[in-house]
């Protein structure tokens, strides 16, 4: 007897209910607060807000408990949540020299103007897990520093003085915005960083990996890894002069890079450029490794058919909302697409088994 | 310091958001990108897709042409595989409940606008109606050229040999056009045209269609069109015609020898029925032979 694929929407309800309770966990148990996810899983929101392009760290722990910790999907509950929200106008760029850093080492220099700061990182940790974590307390309070006064000029426009490294082109062009006009194809670097910064962490790590295993090679040492608080300012049209709104931790990677010379410039170190919301190094590093891929054409190198240096390949996957939704969708209904292929192959089959009938 | 939960504490889903979800700024670029497809028929129009509270994949192109293309007074009906209960086709369908606030309702004949993945309903369509199309991939060429920038450059120049090359290689292969669904069709004898993974059986109602037909392609950032009584042909050579395909069955509930089967296993031994996968044109033709409509399962 045949039985209607019925009940499409009582299933769903159910299946919310049912997602709802298990993401509550045992009831017995205290209930997670947003506020405990934003201090203790501080690095998580720093990724939720970066790839979701929403700088609220109280929504991306909220995005975190709601999704159970499934990172990709808090992602996904920010950009949903973004998308919605008014555009009021522009910042203007921001002054990352002027950077109150809580971390900033070279890798090219043993002393810098400013000093190196180590900060808080994972770096020379040993990683053994920390069996008293099991057990709840508290941390004593980390000895405070003098915080360094003075300038911290980034590093590589040092290197710049001499001339031993390419220069930047200034330009006060409007950057593109990708979130209110389609992608297209060749895109600007402006907007190949604004990609890369929300791209999924996973997918640049692996193509920045890639460059350093040869596809594409174009050795890199960090010139400079910045992190700490940056001031957002914004022109106010009616005020007539610009004010600041607040405040934003941010990573920033520049990289220096092989000094080839090309068949139209002399040798010359070249650079890598990475900036992500958050600490976030590794995702910081590996922008600076794909954004230098990227540069081939300018910087008149060859085309090594590498994948970090395809720009469409690069930016058509690198977003983990767009990936995610894709990859995911075949699990939904193909019925009708299915009949379809079953029908074709039953036809060619019968023809092929009647031709060989008929040899 | 005002926190969020403050701020949302007063506000239902409903109040937070505008009518139909999306804002009027977000409507407006999208209704210029569907005047702009209607203008050129089957041309891909890109547009500033937004991010969408379903995931990609799922519909958010076609979402987001209904949103920007719905009134007050529109009657929505919703499909997926051609049924009004699959449970996409639900979600869809309460997404606009909530958000608009419209009519819903499974009949073809009663819909203003009909949202539908992989099927077009077997009920002829009206001048009155709008049909969306969901599309997963925009570009019939995509299969045969990767490159974006490549396959603009073929349609801007109407060098669509490698797709006849593509055909031609099935039928020397296969003895047929090996594609059953999704089954490219040039527009206005123009624009080569990706019909959505609908199955190759309902490419002729596109032809001559007296509604208007919209596609959109959230996450690859697409809206075509087809205007009402255009020219869609399906790809063929003249010894080898496009020809429909279905199961060569009659549909176990109504007895419909002319529409769209879907094909149930119904025991271990591989034994098979067949009933319509349009569940409206189904159900309809139970009403009219007097038949009580097929029982949910409970």
């Amino acid at each position: 007897m045949y039985v209607a694929v019925k009940g499409g929407e009582k299933a769903i309800s159910n299946a919310h209910q049912w997602l709802a309770e298990e993401r509550r966990g045992d009831p017995d148990l205290p209930d997670t607060s947003v506020a405990q996810i934003r201090e203790q899983l501080s690095l998580s929101v720093a990724r939720v807000m970066a790839e979701g392009s929403l700088y609220d760290p109280e929504l991306a722990a909220l995005a975190i408990k709601q999704s159970r910790g499934d990172l990709i999907e808090a992602i996904f509950l920010i950009r949903a949540y973004r998308t919605t929200l008014p555009r009021f106008g522009y910042s203007k760029p921001v002054d990352t020299e002027a950077m109150r850093c809580k971390r900033r080492v070279s890798a090219t220099f043993k002393d810098i103007p400013g000093g190196q700061v180590l900060g808080s990182t994972f770096d020379y940790t040993h990683r053994l897990l920390d069996f008293k974590l099991m057990a709840e307390g508290d941390v004593p309070k980390a000895e405070a520093g003098t915080p360094t006064d003075g300038p911290m000029p980034h590093i590589l426009s040092l290197l710049n003085k001499d001339g031993l490294i390419q220069d930047e082109i200034s330009s006060d062009a409007e950057p593109g915005d990708l979130t209110r006009e389609p992608l297209s194809y060749p895109a600007d670097r402006a907007v190949r960083l604004q990609a890369l910064a929300r791209g999924d962490e996973g997918f640049l790590l692996g193509l920045g990996y890639s460059t350093q295993r040869g596809y594409a090679r174009n050795h890199a040492f960090v010139g400079e890894l910045r992190i700490g608080f940056v001031t957002v300012e914004m022109s106010i049209p009616e005020l007539g002069f610009s004010i600041e709104i607040g405040e934003i931790e941010i990573s920033e990677c520049e990289t220096v890079n092989q000094f080839q010379g090309s068949k139209s410039e002399p040798p010359q170190f070249t650079r890598g450029y990475g900036l992500v919301f958050g600490q976030q190094e590794r995702k910081a590093i590996s922008i600076a490794l794909v954004d230098r891929a990227l540069r081939w054409r300018e910087l008149g190198e060859d085309d090594l058919g590498a994948a970090a240096q395809n720009e469409e390949f690069v930016l058509s996957h690198c977003d983990n909302i767009q990936a995610t939704g894709f990859v995911e969708h075949i699990k939904l209904p193909h019925y009708v697409d299915f009949q379809s292929e079953l029908e074709l192959i039953r036809q060619i089959r019968r023809d092929a088994l009647m031709l060989e009938a008929g040899e | 310091m005002t926190t969020h939960s403050e701020i949302h504490d007063d506000l239902s889903f409903e109040d937070s958001y505008n009518f139909a979800y999306l804002d009027e700024q977000t409507k407006r670029m999208i209704r210029r990108a569907l005047l702009k497809a209607v203008a050129i028929p089957g041309y891909q129009v890109p547009f500033a897709s937004r991010e969408m509270p379903m995931p990609y994949g799922w519909g958010t192109g076609g979402v987001q042409v209904t949103a920007a293309c719905l009134v007050p007074d529109d009657c929505v009906k919703v499909i997926d595989q051609g049924a009004d209960d699959t449970t996409n086709a639900v979600s869809i369908r309460s997404f606009f409940e909530r958000t608009a606030g419209v009519a819903t309702t499974e009949k073809t004949t009663d819909a203003s606008l009909i949202q539908t993945r992989h099927r077009i309903p077997e009920t002829p369509l009206t001048e009155d109606q709008i049909l969306v199309y969901q599309v997963p991939i925009p570009e019939p060429l995509r299969f045969l050229e990767p490159r974006e920038t490549e396959t603009r450059k073929m349609h801007a120049l109407t060098e669509y040999g490698l797709m006849h090359v593509k055909l031609y290689e099935d039928i020397s292969q296969h003895g047929h056009i090996a594609t059953s669904y999704a089954y490219p069709v040039k527009v206005d004898d123009r624009y080569i045209m990706d019909p959505s993974p609908i199955p190759k059986f309902d490419n002729p109602k596109m032809d001559d269609c007296p509604a208007l037909q919209l596609f959109g392609a959230g996450r690859e950032q697409r809206i075509y069109a087809i205007p009402p009584y255009s020219k869609v042909k399906s790809l063929d050579f003249d010894d080898y015609p496009f020809s429909q395909l279905r199961a060569p069955e009659t549909c176990a509930i109504c007895g419909a020898d002319d529409s769209y089967l879907d094909e149930m296993i119904i025991d271990d031994d591989g034994g098979r029925m067949f009933v319509c996968s349009d569940t409206d044109f189904c159900a309809s033709r139970q009403n009219e032979q007097g038949f009580e409509p097929a029982e949910v399962a409970s």
